[in-house]
């Protein structure tokens, strides 16, 4: 079976290929796929006549309980005898129908990939897979749907039977799960004999809704129906393929499939049948109002498959029998006069039939089959449609008897049925009579000979079972019938004639009643084009899926403003709650159990010094050079704790860290627009005020909380390990580059990543610096006096001095690799701000990046050194030497790793440096030698 | 000790720093020493998954200081699937950036490379204040190459990023600083094994820390309310760079998975699931405000970059479920996910640059050449993307749905997984008609070999995105071997006492 399968899905791009050989090639491909797949389906046809149930499985995702598994048995095998048989009628059709200039190979691979969606639903042993294949026939259906794209109808009615039947389909995955959770299984054998189990489950009605969606939307059952008539801007065969025979009957599918496991509870009547009911009335009537040829078969349609449902709906085997019969009759009569109108379409061009009357002299071999095959809709005797409308009737009049107001019922059907006949009559007379064609665009002939073969087999086979059932039809039902219920089939009997009885009154009341409203027909439309703008679904539909795109819209933009305020406002306003709530939810104190220390004026004054200078920074942040230089105070106060708390590294680090931000800072703050942006909202400004107390609050809580607790680390370790292990004395500089040395090259690279980052984008960047300050004035032209420059280079052989000092005594004494870095930085701008970037340039390299890499190779290839002693990545050695003069000193591996760390720190500084200081000198004059530095 | 585990973050470091050594060869040598660098540690990646695949939780030692001194790296099995996907989405990237858009700015591949530097690095480490290290590189690296190429779009939507990613690190400090302080630990198998023993005095402080961390991580992952940095940074990038950065959320969906399953999970003593009242709430609010903006897109690019913000919503509602099958079912979908968005932000490039002056608008209108083509392949991704039979994002919303099957919250998952799914159908069947059905055909060779005479002189182009595509395919033909491992992958993070005595040595009676 997935052979059969294999070969529909692969059939589909070699129609597509083939297509490039002549579209007629396409045609030819597309049926020879389909023959294949048929006698392939025969081969496997003895097995299900002897009541086998063949099941082929493959394990796919057997933890999920996803396999991969098909079933035939005899309603999977009538389904697809139908869409085989069907389908190549079609091909054959289209071949015909499809004017030049419409794309074969694209159509007839849609078709296949459709065809083989379809045996897909219907060949399925597990219901997931099953949905799988649902979901195909939902996408495939909107690709032919829009075949014709540059028509707006098209793609509009595509989109709509997508919307609607993927939502079903979705409704019924929700389903699908909970039916598999019910019975522990997504395999059909199991959950059609789980039938009880699943009935008596407090999911059952949820189960069933979600399951029931998915089939009323395929099904177009009302109120989910509107989408059928939309989709009728399809190419014709299409409709009569999926929108008539195939994608629709889907849905009465699954009803029947599931029969034995949902079917027989007061819910399903209910659903099931009220659905169908209401269904087949609004289907009939509105299909007798229908202008458009194939507008009143998609009604007519809808009307059916409203029938089929509320056969299901009624729940008794024998009535689920009648609607199996029901699809077979359908599939047939509705397909041919799908065809007939598409033949009619095709050789007028109209569909309207108010304009096409008395083609009954132009083409009296379609008409004949035409008429014949809507008598079959009909329900007129000695045709297919009698048979099933008559065993629907019964079992409408039967199913009456148990209701209370039982006799709405049939009295409801009956009506219907009459509708049925007047619409059927309407088809009949309008096109084939009725006076003469008006203002067609064609003068209509027959059409080409192979066109109406399918037609006409079509039709034969209406007459065929309609007059001899017992021996075309009957063993197929039966077969069909045993595979649906699962049990014995209820005794029924196909004769024509069972004798006088209700249904038969119904038949006559049906006919007669048809006839007499078509002939009183013209009140009825009068009333119904006053109303028609009303009763339409589709601007409903559009302004409700307007309505929610726009609402969806709506929503985005209000929330995503682009405001980076309210980003940032949203953020520190969720870690607030976030962090509060964290500590609310247990009882622990705030303060912990350590004793506090004796407060001294200095700590004091210096806590007091940087609360003011944080508070003024913000009070004063218009002003930004004022601004800058509080911030230098508050980092210059955070060293100084760093000293207190003896810290001297890290006094160091921050001290230099300070001088060389707030150097880049003042190069960058230069470029900043001198426009002042206009004060925020009170709203907003009260909204910050409150989020930065409690944000600043929480942080001082956290702080306060954590420092009041006894100190437990794994520092001890550190303090016990760093000489050692590490070699040095400068535990601080020994975990930098050794104990932590991964996260140091993480840091560097970070470094560097930030330069390479300004780089980039500073370059191409051209940016207008002022020319004058605030009040107007002129900048100084005395750019670089010369006071600082003799100054600054004397300094520089004393500061790389000291840098190199600081870098070597790092693994024991405060310093190291970092620092250095950042002193020999300093040290350099220093130069470039007294002397100007053209000058510093021409005397000191000025291309950073290779020292950047550097640096950055030098730290990793010392950490890879050690894979060559078999240890890890980063691993540390050190040994003592002893030099004449110095003396005896001690050498580590992780100093080439802070070599590492100064080389990116320097090179890092300095190509931010030099070039926002280009861009500065740039913006000041014209672009002299700043030559290629990069 | 295995080097192997090291590997896959030291070799992007070293391609990055002989990338910028070579910055005067030509382009073309670093294009292909940095898709050889990727494609290597592909290889990698993919050696540490056959290592890690029986269950073997692999760990390194830096420096050889042991834990939980030094610094430990840990491939276990997540760790590994993480650095496979990164790095083979990456190879994608790299291999769409080289037709051009890495030449329109400075350093791509050396960003590039230190990208993945990060990304490997925040995946492989077991070592809390390492991973705020590597969240650093990933920021910085990630800044850089958001303006790549520059325009002041592209600079506003990467400076919100930039400027909220500080505030965050900002917090990920005060939240580690916390931890260490009450833990007094940074390894974070160690801080795992100290929560059973955290007194009630401190447990509101440690709580607290979580908290903050998740709040930091779902910055990073874009959850609700944190996430509208997302969508301006990532549709006004250049294609190659939003394609790799369908990886970045997930490292803060990995971040709170491992916070969720490893400090704070099952034996996590007074703070055992402390996430689990705020996870699954934001997930699913996340999923459909992401999906709102899908839906209400105006741009196609603006729409994929809210389906990455919809599919960090789904795939934390997964492991929000808290159970071995949701896990399972997230980690099935983060694979997923991932590809197929940056397979749209491939395409969504692809079709922008055919529109001219539309661009990307979703107006009708416009000639576009090779409609049929694009089409074809966008409607592959939507369907992907949307979560439509038969493909991967179909399965893994389906196990999701299985997996909240007994979950109390089983309604609302069922509706907004149901719910947001059909929006996508609607939305992305409005934007691919209104992209493909209504252009103009424009210089197109006539008839019917336009397919091949497309596929010839696009490949190049469109090779990476149908690589994706394939991979999503991938995880289709084979679910059942991804699902296998991914359930291996649940389980074991959910016995988080396999991670600690791995990293740590069997618990003793006293504790550490």
């Amino acid at each position: 079976m997935l052979l059969l399968i294999l070969t529909v899905f692969v059939g589909a791009p070699l129609a597509a290929w083939v297509a490039r050989f002549g579209r007629i090639q396409s045609a030819w491909a597309a049926g020879l796929v389909t023959i294949v797949a048929v006698l392939q389906l025969i081969t496997l046809m003895p097995a299900v006549f002897e009541g086998e149930t063949l099941i082929h499985q493959w394990d796919w995702m057997p933890r999920a309980g996803l396999n991969l598994s098909f079933r035939l048995d005899g309603l999977g095998l009538l389904f697809a005898l139908l869409i085989l048989g069907i389908g190549l009628l079609v091909i054959l059709y289209a071949r015909y129908y499809l004017a030049a200039r419409d794309c074969m190979g694209r159509f007839y691979a849609y078709l296949l990939l459709f065809m083989g969606a379809m045996l897909g639903i219907v060949l399925s042993e597990n219901i997931i897979q099953l949905l799988v294949f649902w979901e195909l026939t939902s996408l495939t259906s909107f690709l032919l749907i829009s075949y014709w794209q540059e028509r707006a109808d098209a793609r509009q009615g595509a989109r709509m039977a997508l919307a609607v039947t993927g939502a079903g389909g979705l409704a019924m995955l929700g389903g699908f799960v909970l039916l598999g959770h019910i019975v522990g299984s997504y395999e059909l054998s199991v959950i059609l004999q789980s039938g009880d189990v699943i009935r008596a489950h407090p999911l059952y009605l949820p189960t069933l809704v979600l399951i029931l969606l998915g089939a009323f939307t395929k099904s177009a059952q009302f109120p989910f129906h509107f989408w059928l008539p939309n989709a009728m801007s399809a190419p014709t065969p299409v409709s009569a393929y999926l929108h008539s025979a195939t994608m629709v009957k889907a849905g009465v599918f699954l009803l029947a499939r599931l029969f034995p496991a949902l079917s027989g509870t007061p819910e399903w009547s209910a659903l099931v049948g009220g659905a169908g009911l209401a269904t087949l009335l609004v289907g009939a009537v509105f299909a007798l109002f229908k202008h458009d040829l194939k507008g009143l078969l998609a009604y007519s349609t809808i009307s059916h498959l409203g029938l089929i449902t509320l056969l299901f709906g009624i729940g008794t085997p024998l009535a689920a029998v009648a609607g199996v019969f029901h699809i077979i009759n359908h599939a047939i009569f509705k397909a041919s006069l799908f065809m007939a109108a598409g033949i009619i379409d095709h050789e007028t061009g109209s569909r309207d039939m108010r304009r096409i009357n008395g083609l009954w002299k132009y083409m009296p071999h379609t008409a004949m089959l035409a008429m014949v095959a809507a008598a079959a809709m009909a329900g007129v005797p000695l045709l297919n449609g009698f048979l099933s409308k008559e065993m629907f009737f019964a079992e409408a009049v039967s199913a009456s008897t148990h209701l209370r107001l039982g006799w709405l019922l049939p009295a409801t059907v009956t009506v219907a049925g009459v509708f049925a006949v007047a619409y059927s009559f309407r088809f009949i007379h309008d096109v084939f009579f009725n006076g003469e064609p008006v203002d067609l665009p064609k003068s209509p002939h027959e059409p080409p000979r192979w066109m109406k073969v399918p037609v006409e087999m079509l039709v034969a086979l209406c007459l065929l079972v309609g007059i001899l059932p017992a021996l075309t039809v009957e063993p197929l039902l039966t077969l069909a019938s045993s595979g649906m219920l699962n049990q014995p089939v209820p005794d029924f009997d196909l004769a024509l004639w069972h004798g006088f009885n209700i249904a038969l009154a119904m038949s006559v009341v049906a006919l007669v009643g048809g006839g007499l409203l078509y002939v009183a027909r013209q009140p009825l439309f009068e009333l119904h084009d006053r109303f028609e703008h009303r009763l339409q679904a589709k601007p409903l539909f559009d302004r409700t899926i307007g309505g929610v795109l726009g609402a969806a819209g709506a929503i985005t933009r209000a929330l995503d403003t682009g405001s980076l305020q309210r980003l940032v406002a949203l953020f520190v306003a969720f870690a607030a709650v976030l962090g509060i709530s964290g500590f609310v939810a247990s009882d622990s104190p705030l303060t912990g159990p350590r004793d506090l220390l004796p407060v001294d004026g200095i700590s004091l004054l210096a806590a007091g010094g940087l609360a003011a200078a944080a508070l003024a920074t913000v009070i004063m942040h218009r002003q930004r050079l004022v601004s800058l230089i509080l911030i230098g105070v508050v980092g210059l106060v955070v060293s100084l704790v760093f000293v207190k708390f003896s810290a001297p590294d890290l006094a160091l680090t921050q001290l230099s860290v300070e001088v060389v931000t707030i150097v880049l800072l003042l190069l960058a703050l230069y470029f900043l627009p001198r426009r002042q942006q206009p004060d925020s909202h009170p709203g907003h400004r009260a909204r910050d005020v409150v989020l930065s107390v409690v944000a600043g609050g929480g942080v001082a809580a956290l702080a306060w909380a954590v420092l009041t607790r006894p100190y437990d680390t794994i520092a001890d370790f550190f303090l016990a390990n760093s000489v050692p292990g590490g070699g040095g004395t400068n535990v601080v500089n020994v975990i930098l580059v050794d104990f932590r040395g991964y996260d140091t090259l993480g840091e560097i690279t970070v470094l560097a990543l930030a330069a390479l980052g300004i780089f980039a984008m500073l370059e191409g960047l051209h940016l207008k610096g002022p020319t004058r300050d605030d009040e107007g004035r002129p900048w100084s032209p005395d750019m670089h006096p010369p006071v600082m420059a003799s100054l600054t280079r004397l300094l520089l052989p004393l500061a790389l001095l000291v840098s190199a000092f600081i870098f070597l005594r790092g693994h024991n004494q405060p310093g190291g690799g970092f620092i250095a870095g950042l002193v020999t930085a300093v040290a350099l701008i220093m130069q470039y701000l007294a002397n100007g970037v053209a000058w510093t340039q021409s005397r000191l390299p000025a291309n950073m990046h290779p020292v950047l890499a550097m640096g950055l190779l030098v730290a990793t290839l010392t950490g890879l050194a050690s894979w060559l002693f078999g240890h890890p990545f980063l691993t540390s050695t050190y040994t003592y030497l002893y030099w004449p003069l110095v003396g005896k000193f001690e050498v580590a591996s992780a100093m080439v790793f802070d070599l590492g760390v100064y080389l990116v720190v320097v090179g890092a500084t300095l190509l931010i440096l030099i070039h926002l200081g280009l861009m500065h000198s740039a913006s000041h004059q014209a672009p002299a030698d700043t030559g290629d530095y990069r | 000790m295995n080097h192997l585990v090291v590997a896959p973050v030291l070799l992007p470091l070293l391609a990055a720093i002989g990338l910028l050594l070579m910055r005067p060869l030509p382009l073309g040598v670093r294009r292909a020493l940095s898709a050889g660098a990727v494609a290597a540690q592909a290889a990698l990646a993919v050696m540490l998954l056959a290592a890690t695949r029986d269950g073997t939780i692999m760990t390194y030692a830096l420096g050889d200081w042991p834990a939980p001194f030094g610094i430990i790296l840990v491939a276990d099995a997540l760790a590994a699937w993480m650095v496979v996907i990164t790095t083979v989405l990456a190879l994608t990237a790299v291999l769409y950036a080289s037709r051009g858009d890495d030449g329109s700015g400075r350093h791509f591949h050396v960003l590039f490379q230190l990208q993945l530097f990060g990304l490997n690095g925040a995946f492989l480490t077991g070592d809390l204040f390492n991973l705020f290290v590597f969240f650093e590189i990933l920021l910085l690296a990630s800044y850089g190459l958001l303006l790549h190429g520059g325009g002041p779009l592209r600079t506003r939507g990467g400076l919100h990023f930039v400027v909220l990613n500080l505030a965050g690190s900002t917090l990920f400090l005060f939240a580690v600083g916390t931890l260490y302080g009450v833990l007094g630990t940074l390894n974070m198998a160690h801080l795992a094994r100290r929560m059973a023993s955290v007194g009630p005095d401190d447990a509101g402080l440690v709580q607290a820390a979580g908290l903050l961390l998740f709040g930091v991580f779902a910055l990073k992952a874009a959850l609700l309310p944190v996430y509208l940095w997302l969508p301006r940074a990532y549709a006004h990038t250049s294609a190659p760079v939003a394609a790799l950065f369908a990886i970045m959320t997930k490292v803060g969906a990995y971040s709170i998975l491992r916070l969720d399953t490893l400090i704070f999970g099952a034996a996590g003593g007074a703070s055992a699931h402390l996430l689990a009242p705020w996870l699954l709430p934001l997930a699913l609010a996340t999923a459909v405000v992401g999906m709102l903006g899908v839906a209400g897109g105006t741009l196609l690019r603006r729409q994929v970059a809210y389906l990455v913000v919809a599919s960090v919503g789904f795939l934390l509602t997964a492991v929000g479920l808290g159970s071995v099958e949701g896990i399972a079912a997230g980690l099935y979908y983060l694979p997923h996910s991932t590809f197929a968005a940056a397979a749209l932000f491939l395409l969504a490039d692809s079709i922008a640059s055919r529109r001219g002056a539309l661009a990307d608008h979703l107006v009708p209108g416009g000639a576009m050449s090779d409609p049929r083509l694009l089409g074809a392949l966008f409607l592959v991704a939507a369907v992907l993307i949307a979560g439509l039979p038969p493909l991967s994002g179909f399965v893994g919303k389906f196990l999701i749905l299985q997996a909240a099957l007994g979950h109390p919250a089983l309604p609302w998952v069922m509706a907004v997984l149901l719910g947001t799914s059909l929006l996508a159908v609607i939305a992305l069947a409005r934007s691919g008609s209104v992209l493909f059905y209504r252009a103009e055909l424009v210089a197109a060779p006539p008839g019917e070999d336009q397919g091949r005479g497309a596929m010839g002189r696009l490949g190049r182009e469109l090779a990476p995105a149908v690589a994706l595509l394939l991979l999503c395919g991938a995880l289709v033909a084979w679910a059942g071997a991804a699902h296998e491992h991914t359930h291996g992958m649940a389980l074991q993070l959910m016995n988080p006492e396999l991670y600690m005595e791995a990293v740590l040595g069997p618990a003793s009676r006293s504790g550490p």
